[in-house]
């Protein structure tokens, strides 16, 4: 088998980001990996030490997305590669698709390619399932668990979190994924991961490496804001009595009529 | 003339998704300062219903196919199907509901049609004959003003965020049967069944949710079986407590929901956990028993209309976001709360 596992290096989920003077900052929290995308690493590593094979670990992004790919590779990915290039400052979502496509057709003869759902920072959704169409393979998004992969037919079975319940999907290799949380909890690098990973210099693919001349977004960002502030004024109720209290807030739940 | 705004309506085994609704309404404020009307797209079971369903919420026109290639959602046969009628047609607009078909449905279109996606949107305004989209991101800690320079404009919109229209059961057309784009020989996925969610009503389009947090395994009154260990009664009473919550999400028709701090804990299961790397959730009433608010669960359900917050510790984050409070053990107050509201709702 030969797994491609996508990763995003983002601002931590307990960051407080926040726009001063127009651009965006999230102080002095830390970059990190995607945290959806840890779980699909963990699926990548879970099938290739079922069935064998390799796990690359890519990611497009700055020079800092490195340590993102530092933190698959440390988890046991096998080798990480970044797309890197001034052209992709802009990158919207389809041209992003375009050029992971384009790094996974020149890895090449890969079974499988992994996502995480989402990426914490853009909350788009939609680049499994863009890639998977790029590729014109099929496209298995909101994978909640992997019921079954035969290497030899080519086949993966899986169920999809939807809102009615899960869905069981079959389809013909190779395919993409994109994993929810339930799919397992991620591991933690290990130290000789680490040791490893520390040592291991990324090799970087550019636009050009890609046989892509540019990309051509087409989504535009003429502005981000802080969300209007609620002015809130809290009451605390109390009484001398669970009971009391219970009923004083029911009442005043009640007049807010949103019941 | 064709309508330049389309409105793409998910369904499930012959219902439409209530997201499907608020989006044909969204589509008509665009229609009305576009021009034209609202074109409606359904596929699958009881496609036909559900088109005719459409024009009473006020569409313009309605495709439909109910071939058996579509009978089952796949994104492969439905992708073709809707990237075939848009080169046909070229409208400007196309619009999906924000339900995990919709959003990938709408990924998938943006590839065929060489264009962008605007993901799970919360508003719409028309500038320079464009339409400008407002999205959240970073779990809504921010708004994102984006706009498609190409066309048609994909967007997907936020459940629970634009209004549905109100049916006229007297307004009708004739839905158009369309042919689909793909043979079975063609499509590389099959689905092979469905397992029921047993999660009761779904957080996404619950418009009451109580949530639990760490605080439910503190419950000093309950005694957990003889031979289990700490971890073991830890867990037990944390779902006895859920239990309990569940019977006040009944009583409030309410979905149930936890905090990450709950769910890593191994008390409830993950499709009910609300923050940044749960579900992001917008209800009229969100009631939080024993959760403290750290950041990335306030990310999850900040938009909240009303924020009612129980917990220990007066200095907990969730009382700023709260318009109601209670300093106190959740687990003391729990059963009088669902009485009170059991006998108020007169349920």
């Amino acid at each position: 088998m030969k797994i491609v596992v996508c990763v995003k290096q983002v601002p931590d989920s307990a960051a407080r980001v926040v726009v001063e003077n127009g651009r965006v900052t999230w102080g002095e929290a830390p970059l990190v990996i995607n945290p959806w995308d840890e779980y699909a690493v963990e699926t990548a590593l879970q099938q290739k030490e079922a069935h064998g094979g390799e796990v690359i670990a890519i990611s497009m992004g700055g020079e800092s997305a490195q340590e993102a790919l530092k933190h698959a590779l440390a988890m046991g990915c096998g080798e990480a590669i970044l797309i890197s290039d001034a052209l992709l400052a802009d990158a919207d979502s389809q041209a992003t698709a375009r050029v992971l496509a384009a790094a996974i057709q020149k890895i090449g003869e890969a079974d499988l390619v992994f996502f995480g759902r989402q990426a914490i920072d853009g909350d788009l959704g939609v680049t499994a399932a863009q890639v998977g169409r790029v590729l014109g393979w099929p496209a298995l998004t909101l994978v909640s668990k992997i019921a079954s992969l035969d290497p030899a037919s080519g086949v993966i079975s899986v169920e999809r979190s939807i809102e009615e319940g899960r869905q069981i999907v079959e389809a013909r290799l190779p395919a993409v994924v994109s994993v929810v949380k339930d799919i397992g909890e991620p591991r933690y690098p290990s130290f000789m991961g680490i040791r490893k990973a520390s040592r291991t210099t990324i090799p970087v693919w550019s636009l050009a490496d890609l046989g892509l001349s540019s990309v051509e977004p087409v989504v535009r960002w003429p502005e981000i804001l802080n969300p209007p502030t609620r002015e809130i004024k809290t009451e605390i109720i109390t009484g001398d009595s669970p009971q009391e209290i219970a009923e004083r807030l029911v009442e005043k739940i009640l007049a807010e009529k949103v019941l | 003339m064709s309508n330049k705004v389309w409105v793409y309506i998910d369904q499930f085994g012959g219902t439409a998704h209530q997201g499907s609704w608020e989006a044909l309404g969204a589509g008509l404020t665009l229609a009305g300062q576009m021009g034209g009307g609202v074109t409606a797209l359904v596929f699958g079971p009881q496609a036909r219903n559900i088109a005719e369903e459409a024009f009473h919420y006020s569409a313009a026109e309605a495709f439909y196919s109910d071939d058996s290639t579509l009978e089952d959602y796949r994104p492969e046969p439905y992708t073709a199907l809707i990237a075939r009628l848009a080169k046909e047609s070229r409208p400007e607009v196309l619009l999906f509901p924000t339900t995990a078909r919709g959003r990938e449905l709408a990924a998938m279109c943006a590839i065929d049609l060489n264009t962008g996606v605007l993901a799970d949107v919360i508003a719409l305004e028309m500038t320079d004959g464009q339409v400008l989209a407002t999205r959240p991101v970073y779990a809504g800690k921010l708004l994102s003003k984006v706009v498609c320079q190409a066309r048609p404009q994909i967007i997907t919109t936020r459940n629970r965020t634009f209004p549905k229209p109100a049916p006229d059961p007297t307004r009708s057309g004739i839905p158009k049967q369309v042919e689909p784009a793909l043979g079975e020989a063609e499509i590389r996925s099959k689905v092979i069944g469905y397992t029921k969610s047993t999660g009761g009503v779904s957080l996404g389009d619950a418009a009451v949710i109580v949530s639990g947090g760490r605080g439910i395994a503190n419950n000093p009154t309950l005694t957990p079986p003889a031979g289990m260990d700490d971890k073991q009664a830890e867990i037990w009473r944390a779902q006895e407590g859920f239990k309990q919550l569940g019977e006040l999400a009944r009583v409030l028709g309410a979905a149930l929901g936890a905090s990450r701090a709950a769910v890593d804990a191994g008390y409830i299961p993950y499709e009910h956990q609300v923050g940044q790397t749960g579900k992001v959730v917008s209800p009229d009433l969100y009631i939080a028993l024993g959760i403290s608010g750290a950041i990335q669960h306030q990310a999850g359900m900040r938009t909240s209309k009303v924020i009612v917050a129980i917990n220990k510790d007066p200095d907990a984050p969730i009382f700023k976001m709260a318009r109601f409070g209670v300093v106190g053990d959740m687990h003391s107050l729990l059963p009088y709360l669902t009485e009170a509201f059991r006998k108020r709702l007169g349920k």
